[in-house]
């Protein structure tokens, strides 16, 4: 009920009627960039253990950037039959006649091949490279949903649960007026949830590309296994605390490093902390934008931006020193580069950004993955928490917000489960704190004390963006405040 | 032309499919934006977007789909999906409710527009910005950034139960913001506020705001805040501006009220609320100067309707009396649900997305003081506006607020100007520290208010006037 799949090439054939629209009525000399988006979203969303809130619709939108006489507008309808594109081709020509000059225009991507790995869909049916792509996930039903949020309520076991399972395909091409014409279709799963019991609430999330990987059951289970294990919390008074963070509140480490850390623009602009070239995180630390997936973690989105640029995996962190921040075409041009890959119908007004950042685990030799874990501690993190002499496990961040811009001072609240950690050991439940910390300083050299295992890849927790995250050791966190007061 | 029969379609298709209860709405939203920096435009876009949503009611489970065609038999297959779909909800069943009593309402509503702001030229909105960051780069910005938002929404609402409403609202907004970038820190001025006001008008609201002439200042400001001393951390008598009390209510009433919140329809994303239902009539939100009213109807404001996007027409009532909780933010299940016997406060962002609590507009009534008074009667405390940062707990409690800027209060006048001023509370001590309150109200509009999963953005209104609050925690800092 997704939706069908199996559009392949539907939207690049509409992608090419634009741009002949656009040649018939503005001219050889037109620059044009098409998106066509087919997007079916389903959402079943539970609270109070059960579900109240349960979404689908299927929507196709086309995107047309127009560039004439010196002149840019960007035009989008979801009105897709023949006199809705061509509507759409003279309202954005007849605007972009009356509108200012545009100075900073990077003309349109050059045609050039995608890049696909072998987790990746592939270009439509008829590349011949579908491996990756799941149908079934394309395909899936409210019911097949409602059952993995059955199986979440039952886990947990009588514990009040709330959340969502939702699952995406996406089917898009785009094509320019210098021949670029790629396509791609993708899809995608995630379920996000939380166990409530006397004030303590825990959480347990994955994204997943197959539905198929989401089972409800153990994620439940490990959600009302952390709430139980939060109950009866004690307050600490604020200060520095050693911290381990687990794989969702190092997710929101990683999200505000993509949005205002590596933003090319904002990096041009000298708004950011990141400086090329220099050592600013710990040698432990290396942070990759990796959009194309892997075989064994197919790749959750397109293999090309909005501007028709392909992406490619992109090392913005290695061992420690900051190597690259991310472009769409206009910023590439400013700032004297290429585009990364990173250009999204809104990436001029608001900069480009990373949606796929992975911090790459630090594996243990002989140590076997796995998604489960008991009571307070995600398992990859047990490691770590068994070398705290003393602080605190967080497992969750929440409302977190920009105090600097600069210095990346971030202000927000844990979620979801705070522990006392003396000698390895967890010895309480601790309430939510407020803290205010420069997320780069956090990760500063010599400050990470250890690194997870096993990345686990997460749902954003707004946008349709995914984190690859694993547990953090941390020296120091600065905990401003007890949420109570 | 109108869509009523497509709506109706889908309507009749869900109950046919076995809903007891259905409503359907047709949305055309023609949207435009533009963007600036430092003299040039930067960019220019429009949307236009149609289509119909519709919800079905199955024993007590809700379905909800959408479809971008506007055609009967599409709208009739929407009405037999959202009917299936609710019937796939109630393998995870709750409770059973209804919803409550809703006079079937046939009705038309537009909103006040003096000069419609599509209908402005593109040249001259691109010639404003433009002039706004070249004034305040000239003035000496590092970058200037303006932008503009308009959107003009057209609806037709069905229910099962009788409702035939159309709708045509606009809103705009607009606003400029001058960064100084600094040695390690970046500093930033904004007018008329952190993105600009909007309202439920036309093009009107943005000549009254005057870009072009406050850009400088906002240059000159953020350029002296790089030098500025530190907010000091300590606890005094904040005096805040308007614009960032209407973001104050927003995050610490606004949501606070919302019924789903309450009864914990978003306790795993957006969060529950400290409130208890038992409590309200009697629980003490604030000082008695305190008067939170819900009110769609405020003339202008950005969260102003005709009608609800459950059909329940828009209606004054007070959130908070004398200091007291006593109203809600809510809908004709969540009101149900609680035992309360009015709705009025169900939202959509578009046809493709379910309705849901949401705010209105939610505002202080003004005070019986004015901005000079308040600050001639503060001895010692920190004057901040404009907000930079916002962030709050899941429960609605514990907030900390950054502001652009801030003047230290000596002696009933503003001394030194302050950079970097934050504050840090917990919200119903903070308001029953509210001492002085002024009467120079503005509804503030919020374009951007995120909430439900699928994410939706909402457009909210505050009317807000300064006010003084007595031994809050400022700056606060990593």
């Amino acid at each position: 009920m997704s939706g069908g799949s199996g559009r392949a090439g539907a939207e690049l054939e509409t992608a090419a009627k634009v741009i002949e629209l656009v040649r018939g009525v503005a001219g050889r000399s037109a620059e044009a960039e098409v998106n066509v988006r087919h997007e079916a979203l389903a959402l079943t969303r539970f609270a109070n253990s059960a579900i109240h809130q349960n979404v689908a619709d299927a929507t196709t939108r086309v995107r047309l950037r127009l560039h004439v006489d010196g002149r840019t507008v960007g035009g989008s309808t979801t009105i897709t039959d023949v006199d809705g594109l061509r509507a759409l081709v003279e309202r954005t020509l007849a605007a972009a006649r009356v509108s200012p000059a545009d100075r900073s225009w990077p003309g349109v991507a050059a045609p050039a091949p995608l890049r696909l790995s072998a987790g990746h869909p592939g270009s439509g049916e008829r590349s011949g490279l579908a491996f990756g792509f799941d149908e079934a996930t394309a395909r899936a039903d409210p019911a097949e949903r409602a059952a993995r949020v059955r199986d979440f309520v039952r886990a947990a076991d009588g514990l009040e649960t709330a959340g969502y399972c939702r699952t995406v395909y996406v089917s898009a091409a785009f094509a320019n007026s210098a021949g670029q014409a790629v396509e791609g279709r993708t899809a995608e799963a995630a379920m996000d949830g939380v166990a409530r019991t006397g004030g303590a609430d825990g959480v347990a999330r994955l994204a997943a590309a197959r539905l198929d990987d989401l089972d409800g059951a153990v994620l439940g289970a490990r959600a009302a296994a952390k709430a139980r294990a939060a109950r009866e919390p004690v307050e600490l008074p604020p200060g520095r605390y050693e911290v381990v963070l687990e794989p969702d509140a190092v997710s929101d480490m990683l999200q505000n490093f993509a949005y205002f850390g590596f933003d090319g623009r904002a990096h041009h602009q000298q708004q950011s902390f990141a400086e090329l070239g220099r050592e600013q995180f710990d040698p432990s630390v290396t942070i990759v934008d990796d959009p194309l997936g892997s075989r064994d973690e197919p790749a959750g989105d397109l293999a090309f931006d909005e501007e028709g640029t392909p992406r490619r995996p992109l090392v913005l962190v290695c061992d420690g020193v900051t190597r690259a921040v991310t472009h769409d075409r206009t910023s590439a041009g400013q700032a004297g580069t290429e585009s990364t890959g990173h250009g999204s119908a809104v990436s001029r007004s608001w900069g480009p950004h990373a949606t796929h950042l992975r911090l790459e685990a630090a594996p243990v030799k002989g140590a076997a993955p796995g998604t489960g874990g008991a009571g307070a501690i995600v398992e990859s993190a047990r490691p770590l928490v068994a070398k705290m002499r003393r602080g605190l496990l967080i497992s969750d961040l929440w409302y977190t917000r920009v105090l600097d811009p600069k210095t990346l001072v971030i202000t927000g609240l844990t979620r979801n489960g705070v522990w006392l950690v003396e000698d390895g050991e967890v010895v309480s439940a601790v309430g939510n704190m407020r803290f205010t910390q420069s997320y780069p300083l956090a990760l500063g050299p010599g400050r990470v004390l250890g690194i997870g295992a096993e990345t686990i890849m997460l749902p954003e927790s707004w946008g349709r963006a995914r984190y690859a995250a694993p547990a953090l050791h941390l020296a120091e966190w600065n905990l401003t405040g007890n949420a109570s007061g | 032309m109108t869509h009523f029969d497509e709506a109706g379609a889908a309507v009749q298709a869900a109950l046919d499919a076995g809903a007891r209860y259905a409503d359907a709405r047709v949305m055309v939203r023609r949207s435009e934006s533009l963007s600036a920096r430092d003299g040039a435009v930067e960019d220019l876009g429009f949307d236009e977007s149609a289509g119909l949503g519709v919800r079905a009611l199955v024993g007590s489970s809700w379905g909800f789909y959408a479809v971008p065609e506007l055609s009967e038999p599409a709208a009739r297959a929407a009405g037999r999906r959202a009917a299936e779909i609710a019937a796939a909800s109630a393998a995870v069943p709750g409770p059973p409710h209804d919803l409550v009593p809703a006079r079937a309402v046939t009705a038309s509503w537009a909103s006040d527009c003096v000069i419609d702001p599509l209908g402005v030229s593109l040249s001259d909105k691109g010639d404003l910005l433009v002039r706004a960051t070249a004034a305040a780069k000239a003035a000496g910005a590092d970058v200037a950034e303006a932008n503009y938002e308009a959107w003009d929404t057209r609806k037709w609402f069905v229910s099962s139960e009788g409702h035939r409403i159309d709708q045509h609202i606009r809103e705009c907004g607009a606003g400029v913001t001058a960064i100084a970038i600094g040695d390690g820190e970046v500093q930033r001025r904004s007018w008329p506020s952190h993105r600009g006001q909007h309202g439920t008008r036309g093009w009107e609201l943005i000549d009254e705001i005057d870009l072009v002439g406050n850009a400088p200042r906002m240059a000159e400001e953020a350029r002296a805040l790089l030098t500025a001393p530190l907010c000091p951390a300590t606890e005094t008598n904040l005096v805040l501006g308007g614009e960032q009390l209407a973001l104050q209510i927003h995050e610490s009433v606004g949501h606070a009220i919302e019924l789903d919140r309450i009864l914990g329809w978003e306790a795993a994303f957006a969060g529950t609320s400290w409130l208890d239902l038992s409590r309200i009539g009697s629980l003490r939100y604030g000082s008695e100067l305190m008067n939170i009213t819900i009110d769609p109807s405020f003339p202008g404001a950005l969260g102003s309707f005709g009608f609800d996007d459950e059909g329940t027409p828009a209606t004054k009532r007070h959130a908070v009396k004398d200091g007291i909780w006593v109203g809600v933010l809510a809908g004709r299940d969540s009101a149900a649900v609680a035992g309360l016997d009015y709705a009025g406060s169900v939202r959509a962002d578009g046809w493709s997305r379910l309705p849901m609590v949401r705010m209105t507009n939610v505002g202080l009534e003004p005070g019986p003081h004015t901005l000079d008074e308040i600050i001639a009667a503060t001895d010692d405390g920190v004057f901040m506006d404009v907000n930079r940062s916002w962030s709050i707990d899941d429960r609605r409690l514990n907030f900390q607020f950054g502001c652009e800027i801030g003047y230290e209060i000596k002696n009933g006048k503003l001394g030194r100007m302050l950079r970097n001023p934050t504050y840090t509370g917990i919200g119903p001590r903070f308001w029953q520290s509210m001492d002085m309150l002024s009467s120079e109200t503005v509804a503030w509009g919020t374009p951007n208010c995120g909430k439900g999963q699928p994410g939706q953005i909402g457009h909210t209104g505050h009317p807000a006037a300064p006010a003084r609050f007595a031994n809050v925690r400022v700056g606060v800092r990593g």
